[in-house]
């Protein structure tokens, strides 16, 4: 069944990370959720570079952090926070694509 | 020593000084008998503009506001009290402007105290130096530094560790009002001199610079205790709507942060693996296990900024059915008409960009959705034009602005006009523009922070 992230995840957000990166948390409603997500790899490179329109070389990191059941990752900014042709200064409106992820649900 | 001086209770008032706290909690903080009352003041998050034109991104009358609550209470209390980014971005115009408000306050408020004034102001010549010898390394997907991009910054700040604060309290001072700082050194500094493990307290100062962000429900403006222990360390919150849960601190250690396990700070990072976080009660949180890894090169963070010319902007919307259907043809054939009246004019150069809100104001170029799968019956567009010049930039915004508005377009039912602006005038000059370019790591030496003592108002 296919089921949406916002069905088990609680906080979807994004934010700068310094004026050059901007970070993407994604929390789970429980950590078995986290788990799932973890074990199934459903966040990755490939999932990322497609939402997101960027090259596996402009994601910094993916880090699976357990103490908040949360999965994160960051990118490259586009252009630096604030320089002209920015939309963004903050980037705390740079997570809605992550909100149309589905997966499958095997459990 | 016994258990009562092991414990360091510490207030912070509010994430940022000026975005204000309810009374009643900074009481409660108060009626916790802290030992020290701290604040960070600043943030490079509103973008390159403040740092680069030496102005605050917070209000004058709020951070008065603010820091009246807190010198009167730390005065008459024989509390530290310690202010780190002074002026939003902690650059001498920032701190002077600071600076300026203490001593007002002093003044009517009969109070009279001693101040450690630190500043973080880098002289170029040192970066320069820094930068030939290669002692200066770009930050993860920054560019690299040259001669030409530190010549061109308006301030060079460095942000302090904990040290510059610490020399100025082992002086006695009553104040410490700093320049660029690392926003969780603010809290630490104190305990730490008096012995408590810097990982712990770092942490701890991670956490309330954001003040009550990390409780739930969070917020920005309302004050937080962090109690400081041997081993641990205790979150409470001072507002009884507000609770610190294992949830709401570890979700707080994601924020912002590229990488939660390694959060690195002037002189080595926080290492959070083995890092754990515990429900005492129904508000109060214990942390432990949060170790600080000095790094091999003791190194801090430059950050600069640099002019980019100036900016006029014009916003307006269409309801027109037809344009917005053929909006991304109308904008490019806009542009071309435009570059072809300005080809080789230079009170015209500049740059002009469109943020069509209703299709990818947001995302820009990174917006997922099709322009064909949009559905708005209406957009703004504004029209940004950026240029060496005031005079380039009211030009450039001037002529683009006319020309969308009686652009011609396929199709065209509507002939009166294409744009309805909700202001007259048009166009707005919004001054300078900044881009940021130091954002390195420089090997930190001697006397980076130099710390004049000052005695605020007269003598009681």
């Amino acid at each position: 069944m296919k089921r949406n992230i916002t069905e088990v995840a609680h906080v979807i957000r994004s934010k700068n990370s310094g004026p050059f990166e901007i970070t993407f948390d994604i929390m789970f409603k429980t950590p078995e959720w986290f788990q799932f997500f973890v074990e199934k790899e459903i966040i990755n490179t490939a999932l990322i570079t497609s939402l997101y329109k960027v090259t596996p070389q402009d994601i910094l990191a993916v880090v699976h952090f357990k103490p908040a059941s949360a999965i994160k990752f960051t990118l490259k900014r586009r252009i630096p926070s604030g320089s002209p042709g920015e939309t963004d200064i903050y980037g705390a409106q740079q997570h809605a694509p992550l909100l149309s992820i589905t997966f499958d649900d095997l459990q | 020593m016994s258990p009562n001086t092991k414990e360091m209770r510490i207030l912070s008032t509010t994430a940022i000084l000026g975005y204000g706290f309810p009374e009643e909690s900074f009481q409660r903080g108060l009626d916790r008998d802290p030992h020290l009352i701290a604040v960070d003041a600043g943030s490079t998050d509103p973008g390159p503009y403040y740092l680069g034109s030496g102005k605050s991104f917070t209000d004058r009358a709020f951070v008065k506001r603010d820091l009246t609550f807190m010198l009167k209470a730390g005065v008459e209390r024989k509390i530290p009290v310690v202010i780190g980014t002074a002026g939003g971005s902690g650059a001498a115009p920032h701190l002077a402007w600071c600076r300026a408000i203490i001593e007002e306050i002093a003044k009517e408020e009969n109070l009279s105290f001693t101040m450690a004034v630190i500043s973080a102001d880098i002289p170029k010549e040192k970066v320069y130096a820094a930068l030939d010898q290669g002692r200066i390394l770009p930050l993860h997907g920054v560019h690299d530094l040259t001669r030409e991009l530190v010549e061109q910054s308006t301030h060079v700040v460095a942000q302090m560790g904990m040290e510059p604060l610490q020399e100025a309290l082992k002086a006695g001072v009553d104040v410490v009002l700093a320049g660029r700082t690392y926003d969780p050194a603010v809290f630490a500094a104190l305990p730490v001199l008096r012995g408590f493990d810097p990982g712990l307290a770092l942490h701890l100062g991670k956490i309330l610079e954001c003040a009550a962000i990390a409780a739930t429900p969070g917020s920005g403006a309302d004050c937080a205790l962090g109690i400081l222990e041997e081993d641990s360390f205790i979150l409470e919150p001072l507002n009884p709507r507000r609770k610190f849960t294992c949830a709401s601190t570890a979700a707080h250690t994601l924020y912002e942060k590229t990488d939660p396990y390694h959060l690195p700070g002037p002189g080595g990072e926080l290492d959070l693996t083995e890092c754990t976080f515990t429900q005492i009660d129904e508000s109060r949180v214990r942390v432990a296990h949060t170790r600080f890894v000095p790094s091999e090169r003791d190194m801090v963070k430059l950050e600069g900024a640099r002019p980019a010319g100036f900016r006029t902007i014009s916003i307006a919307g269409t309801r027109d059915p037809v344009m917005i259907a053929g909006i991304d043809g109308i904008l490019e054939d806009v542009r071309g008409q435009v570059d072809a009246m300005r080809r080789g004019k230079a009170s015209m150069a500049g740059e002009v960009y469109f943020h069509v809100y209703g299709k990818n104001g947001v995302m820009g170029p990174l917006e997922p959705l099709a322009s064909q799968d949009m559905h708005s019956h209406e957009l703004s567009i504004i029209v940004e034009a950026v240029g060496p010049t005031k005079e380039a930039a009211d030009t450039l915004c001037s002529v683009t602005r006319s020309t969308l508005l009686h652009f011609g377009y396929e199709g065209r039912i509507s002939t009166a006009g294409n744009l309805a602006f909700p202001f007259s005038p048009s166009d707005i000059p919004m001054g300078e523009v900044f881009e940021f370019s130091l954002y390195h790591l420089m090997d930190r030496e001697p006397d980076m922070f130099p710390i004049e003592y000052v005695t605020v108002g007269g003598a009681k």
